[in-house]
């Protein structure tokens, strides 16, 4: 414990930016991960566990698309598109069959799905570790915002997850299709009794999800080592971050990633030895509070 | 009646039954003993072909099926070829230990290699002490293994490199570049479980002995596997520190430095990795800045002999990658255990642990061409340790500086008093 250091940092406005931003990053990615995954929870009543090796495959097929096209933009749309088209084959021939099933049972089938993918990447990509490498138009010196440090890339980084948080906010309460969605997550027997076809609103909000963690992957690529079973941490982050923002809300992914990324960030200077200890005890503290999370619906009694 | 005539007719006389025991033992019996002649010598190995580090595992199996087949192709031992019987643990200790007693009792295997990670090693040992089968470790770092006489076994030994001698080597050549630079004030940046934790507290310990000067202002511990390591990096940018050591390894060493260059971190301070120069991690970075320094893990230019080149290319010309380190440390207990079997004249594991106590061989990955196994301890010494500047380019470490095995064992000795150990 170093609270001394913390207080030194907060009244320093250089190791306020620095760190800020740290947050910022380390949430950013969080939210895109946990944004697919509360989504599929606030629809399909799924937690999806195979989530993390949706992420792992976007930084696989990324890695690929940037070794042929030499692109990283490409390389990133490929992997979200990608790992949409997956998981809408997954959904469509596997998840579907299981929507009625108890949740052991779909537990069952994502990790299978995990194992599977992780022996998938092992065959295809190999068993050892890969790394992307830097794209040559991030390989800049970092920003030096009041004497605070921020990368290029993960200014690149904050800004794209904050066009696809806007978008993806744009989609859900101003667009017809958003409402349909909506619409399916609160009452699925009443959307289908209105003529809307719900199974196909499903597929398509189980493909969204999944080309959300796709993305997340592969604009990480650039900075991660990738290796079989990568997506594990990520996954448990994740639901930290959906329980403390609420099982179902993408406002609550956005606020809990955030909240994760800045206790992380601030949290190693004051706490070092401690840091995964307060993103637990914040989660802890907030099922006592308020059981259904930051931006959860409290279940109608 | 019709009882007592089946068992009088099924009744042989006492010649039928004499015959038929010699022509029982003309068919089984002679065939046996020409099987014994060839019967194969089965050597049993744990090691971890899945998971995260299963790189190094199939790394290991690799040197270690290239060296038994040059020795089975030079006629094995009086006709007698290794065979090898490998499966994978997961690196899971309970699996390696599992896996471990289930090759020498149910798969017949008379030798072990273990070619486990720690956690793995101790494990394995266990059984190979309860067993008294006799072992090789190949993988395992931790000096404890051998120099704790409570975890010793008379026909366990060790043919890897040790955490204790790394320290030294490292603290002795980074205390130099300290004093040449002025680099007083240092940070850590190491993985979070015991192997980070140990080679840290060492390394620093040394570099201190050799430098009095040394200040340790702050400490990170990322955790194994971590994945993104901003926090880390920032906070190594708000303490200040003239320089950093870390004992990041593997996929979690290249996304640190991936991750820390784009902040620019290494040309605020130079850093100290004691893992960086193994081909896996220097392949995978596709530019290595600046400031960086490293222990050798394998490098075929370290130590620069035309046998060391040599093993490293027919590796690759093998396999289509390079070896790592676990890769020549496998080989060279293939070369012990070889050379052990050939001095003792048998496959008994007892004679071969009397033969292989003291024994030296040459080797192209010895600090003078020869590696000794050393009696006391049972552990390998006189391996070429060293540590140099880092770039990103064949041959990767161009001036590595090797550690003075003298002061090595002096140092080590002097720490295994104060653990208590001798």
């Amino acid at each position: 414990m170093d609270p001394t250091a913390l207080f030194e940092c907060l009244s320093s406005l250089s190791c306020v930016v620095t760190q800020t931003s740290t947050g910022l990053i380390v949430g950013t990615l969080l939210f895109l991960v946990a944004a697919g995954l509360t989504l599929i929870f606030g629809v399909l009543k799924i937690v999806n566990f195979a989530h993390g090796s949706l992420y792992m495959l976007g930084a696989y097929f990324a890695l690929s698309a940037y070794r042929v096209t030499d692109n990283f933009m490409l390389a990133a749309l490929a992997a979200g598109l990608g790992v949409g088209i997956f998981g809408l084959i997954f959904e469509r021939f596997i998840m579907r069959r299981v929507y009625n099933a108890d949740v052991l049972m779909q537990l069952l089938v994502c990790y299978a799905l995990v194992l599977i993918l992780d022996d998938v990447v092992k065959i295809i990509w190999g068993a050892e570790f890969q790394s992307m490498g830097m794209p040559t138009e991030f390989q800049l010196p970092p920003l030096l915002v009041f004497g605070g440090v921020i990368p290029v890339f993960y200014l690149f980084l904050i800004v794209a997850a904050a066009i696809i948080a806007l978008g993806l906010w744009y989609v859900l309460t101003k667009t017809r299709m958003g409402k349909i969605v909506r619409a399916a997550a609160h009452n699925p027997s009443m959307t289908s009794v209105l003529g809307l076809n719900t199974s196909l609103i499903y597929a398509g909000v189980f493909a969204f999800g999944g080309m959300l963690a796709g993305l997340a992957g592969g604009l990480a690529a650039p900075v991660r080592s990738m290796s079989p079973g990568m997506g594990f941490s990520i996954l448990i982050e994740s639901f930290i971050v959906t329980v403390i923002g609420g099982m179902g809300s993408v406002t609550g992914a956005l606020v809990g990633a955030l909240l994760i990324g800045l206790v992380r960030s601030f949290g190693s200077i004051g706490f070092p030895l401690f840091v995964e200890g307060i993103m637990f005890l914040s989660m802890v503290l907030i099922l006592v509070l308020k059981p259904s999370g930051l931006f959860g619906k409290e279940p109608r009694t | 009646m019709t009882r007592s005539t089946a068992s009088k007719l099924a009744q042989p006389s006492r010649r039928k039954i004499i015959q038929g025991a010699a022509a029982g033992l003309a068919t089984i019996g002679l065939p046996a003993l020409s099987f014994a002649q060839d019967k194969p010598i089965k050597i049993g190995m744990p090691t971890i072909l899945s998971g995260r580090v299963a790189t190094l595992g199939i790394s290991s199996r690799n040197a270690v099926l290239m060296e038994v087949e040059k020795f089975n192709a030079a006629g094995g031992f009086g006709g007698r070829k290794i065979e090898m019987v490998i499966r994978d643990s997961k690196g899971a200790p309970q699996e390696a230990a599992r896996v471990a007693r289930e090759l020498v009792n149910s798969e017949g295997c008379e030798l072990l290699i273990d070619g486990e990670a720690s956690s793995g090693a101790f494990a394995v040992q266990e059984v190979a002490r309860d067993l008294g089968v006799f072992c090789i470790h190949t993988c395992s770092e931790t000096s404890s293994l051998s120099a704790d006489p409570k975890i010793r076994s008379p026909y366990s030994f060790r043919c890897a490199r040790q955490g204790i001698h790394d320290a030294i080597v490292g603290g002795a050549y980074v205390a130099g570049v300290a004093k040449e630079k002025g680099l007083n004030r240092w940070m850590t940046c190491s993985p979070d479980y015991a192997y980070g934790r140990d080679t840290t507290a060492e390394f620093i310990e040394y570099l201190k002995h050799f430098n009095k000067d040394i200040e340790v202002t702050g400490e990170v511990w990322p955790k194994f596997a971590q994945g993104d390591y901003s926090e880390s990096i920032t906070r190594l940018l708000q303490g200040k520190p003239q320089a950093v050591y870390s004992a990041l390894w593997g996929g979690d060493l290249s996304a640190f430095i991936d991750q820390a260059s784009i902040y620019a971190l290494f040309k605020a301070m130079p850093f100290f990795a004691v893992n960086m120069a193994d081909y896996t991690v220097l392949t995978a970075i596709k530019a290595v800045p600046p400031n960086l320094y490293s222990g050798n893990r394998y490098l075929k230019s370290f130590p620069k002999t035309p046998a060391n080149a040599a093993w490293g290319e027919a590796y690759f010309a093998k396999y289509k990658e390079m070896p790592t380190n676990w890769a020549w440390q496998n080989a060279t207990a293939i070369g012990f255990l070889t050379a052990a079997i050939k001095k003792a004249n048998s496959t008994d594991g007892k004679k071969m642990a009397e033969a292989l106590r003291g024994m030296t061989i040459d080797s192209p990955f010895g600090s003078n061409g020869k590696i000794t196994m050393r009696a006391e301890d049972q552990t390998i010494i006189d391996y070429a340790d060293g540590w140099g500047a880092i770039n990103n380019k064949e041959p990767y470490m161009p001036d590595p500086v090797a550690g003075n095995w003298t002061t090595i064992v002096e140092l080590e000795t002097e720490w295994k008093k104060r653990k208590g150990y001798i």
